[in-house]
């Protein structure tokens, strides 16, 4: 099956048009990141059919053509899911009600059931209640279900988590990801919150202003110094790394990346789990020898792959590890001091990792 | 105190205009109250004034404009007498046509409010989830604005009830076929029967404050605006 094309042409106004061409796999999660007013939404609109893209505009999934020359098929004919980012439960219907309203206009590919989707989203004491005595999390985890039970082919996610506190976001992220791979549903989901996207995509899609910046495996694009996730402050760098073994003592897990030791702390998941690991750039310093009188536990030898050209105080840069990569942020005047090159092999000493929760296999 | 035959013909003709009038304004007035709500621009601000237009007017002005209109001579009153056999002008026909038009405004209007007060968002949600338009407004809209539309169809049957300038023009005052209350009480009136206008005009109002009374009930604080 061939993946989600599109070739959107939207003019909204004189300030702001959606013009991009691409394809994007048809199976695990899609994000689509960019800043505020970059066109996210509008994109997720035009593929739900809630905004016609201009004639010439194509949007199909698979074999199915949504939008096309002379063809158009209303939103209500797409099977697609929308999770909104204000979740629009009815409110004249209880959260059962709600569930019901989805499921009794499904196509009915019987993709899910509603004891599943209740299970997984964790609503079971939720059904009886009316939606507005239900905290932001309760409703975006109602919004989901009830978009899962209209059977889509496909999952759009508008910043679901954007109003949640961190514990209601990752009780839904966790239900996200269980009901992807349970399922098999391809899913778009946008975000402006790079960690949250580093958490569930493994796909990416960059957007600016309207326009198609960069695509590819979450993996790669992170790894880049060209894209705009490597000048964010927060850039990060997102390996996988297998269990070895929980050391009890010290209350840590021993990682194994590429042949190396990485701890963290202590985790609950059986030996030989792999597991995605999200390591930002200013957490990483540089070191042309293994430091032997140090507090920090991970470094890792690495050999430079490729360094930011830049006038500014610092400087990127992209280290090998084995098949995976890291970055790291340094200053420029580090680096001169240190005669740092291409090809270096140093030591990267790592101030902390973070566990990404649930990872899906890589991409 | 009890009510004589031609008083009581004219309280079942009253109810019955009024009941076939917010009937029919319910039909009309929803579709043109959800068109004018999602529609921004010089021709629905044209229809909305047009519309609210006997809320302004006297009646009698509505009343002899109808009434040319419903003559045997204009095109419209040959028409129906073309197809009837029967004459419009001073018919109930006529009546229920004038009444819907001096109290469209009363249905269009807190109609378009409640309409206007659904979020698209929620239309746009029902669509994803598989609901055709008329699906929409079936399980979102109608749900969500209920009260608004027992607002609107008492309101449209009192102020039929109360009306009298219209149906003095164009409905006469024939008893049993256009004799209406307001119409039989100024009868009494003119003939100085003090006694039973009193029992008309009493009637009127004991059934106005109940109806009334009712409405604002069921609407709790918020008066006739309806809570989204």
């Amino acid at each position: 099956m061939s993946g989600l094309v599109l070739s959107i042409n939207y003019t909204a106004d004189q300030h702001f048009s959606l013009k991009l061409d691409c394809e994007l796999p048809a199976r695990g999660i899609t994000a689509v990141y960019g800043p505020s007013g970059s066109g996210k939404s509008t994109l997720l609109d035009c593929i739900a059919g809630l905004r016609a893209g201009e004639s010439g505009s194509v949007v199909k999934l698979g074999s199915t053509l949504w939008q096309g020359p002379n063809h158009l098929v209303p939103a209500w004919n797409r099977e697609v899911g929308y999770v909104f980012q204000d979740a629009r439960l009815f409110p004249h219907l209880n959260v059962l009600g709600n569930l019901r309203y989805a499921l009794t206009r499904s196509q009915q590919r019987d993709t899910i059931s509603l004891d599943q989707v209740i299970t997984s989203l964790e609503l079971n004491e939720l059904l009886q209640h009316t939606t507005d005595t239900l905290s932001a999390g309760q409703k975006q985890r109602v919004a989901i279900a009830r978009a899962l039970l209209s059977s889509p082919a496909l999952l759009l996610l508008d910043e679901p988590l954007a109003n949640l506190d961190h514990a209601a976001s990752q009780q839904c992220l966790r239900g996200l990801q269980q009901l992807s791979k349970e399922l098999q549903l391809p899913m778009l989901y946008v975000s402006h919150d790079i960690e949250e996207v580093a958490q569930l995509a493994d796909y990416l899609l960059l957007l600016e202003q309207g326009r198609l910046v960069e695509q590819g495996s979450l993996l790669e694009l992170c790894s880049r110094l060209d894209t705009r996730l490597s000048r964010e402050e927060r850039a990060a760098a997102i390996i996988t790394a297998s269990v070895k073994q929980h050391d009890i003592d010290f209350d840590l897990t021993e990682l194994d990346v590429e042949g190396h030791s990485l701890f963290v702390n202590r985790l609950s998941h059986s030996l030989g789990q792999q597991r995605r690991m999200r390591i930002p750039a200013r957490d990483i310093s540089i070191c042309r020898s293994r430091p032997s009188d140090t507090s920090i536990l991970n470094i890792l030898p690495v050999t430079i792959d490729e360094m930011e050209h830049s006038d500014g105080a610092r400087i990127l840069l992209r280290l090998c590890l084995g098949s995976q990569y890291l970055l790291a942020r340094i200053t420029r005047k580090s680096a001169m001091e240190l005669e740092l090159q291409v090809g270096d092999k140093v030591f990267a000493q790592i101030k902390s990792v973070a566990l990404l929760i649930e990872a899906s296999d890589a991409a | 105190m009890s009510l004589n035959s031609a008083e009581l013909d004219a309280i079942y003709l009253t109810l019955t205009l009024a009941s076939v009038t917010t009937i029919l304004l319910l039909i009309l007035g929803t579709p043109l109250a959800w068109w004018l709500s999602r529609r921004r621009g010089t021709v629905p601000a044209a229809i909305e004034a047009i519309v609210a237009l006997p809320l302004i007017l006297p009646p009698t002005v509505l009343g002899f404009y109808l009434l040319l209109l419903f003559a045997p001579q204009s095109a419209l009153g040959h028409f129906w007498q073309q197809l009837t056999g029967t004459q419009l002008a001073f018919s109930f026909s006529a009546l229920v046509i004038g009444s819907v038009i001096y109290s469209l405004p009363f249905v269009v209007q807190p109609l378009q409010t409640a309409f206007q007060r659904i979020p698209q968002g929620l239309l746009e949600a029902a669509a994803t989830l598989g609901a055709r338009p008329l699906d929409q407004f079936r399980s979102v809209v109608l749900p969500l604005s209920r009260r608004s539309f027992l607002t609107a169809a008492s309101l449209g049957f009192a102020h039929t009830v109360g009306e009298f300038g219209v149906v003095l023009m164009i409905g006469g005052n024939i008893p049993g076929e256009t004799q209406v209350l307001s119409i039989a009480l100024f009868d009494y009136v003119e003939s100085l029967r003090f006694d039973e206008a009193h029992r008309l005009a009493g009637a009127l109002i004991v059934f106005s404050l109940a109806l009334l009374f009712l409405l604002y009930r069921s609407n709790g604080q918020t008066g006739w605006r309806m809570r989204a």
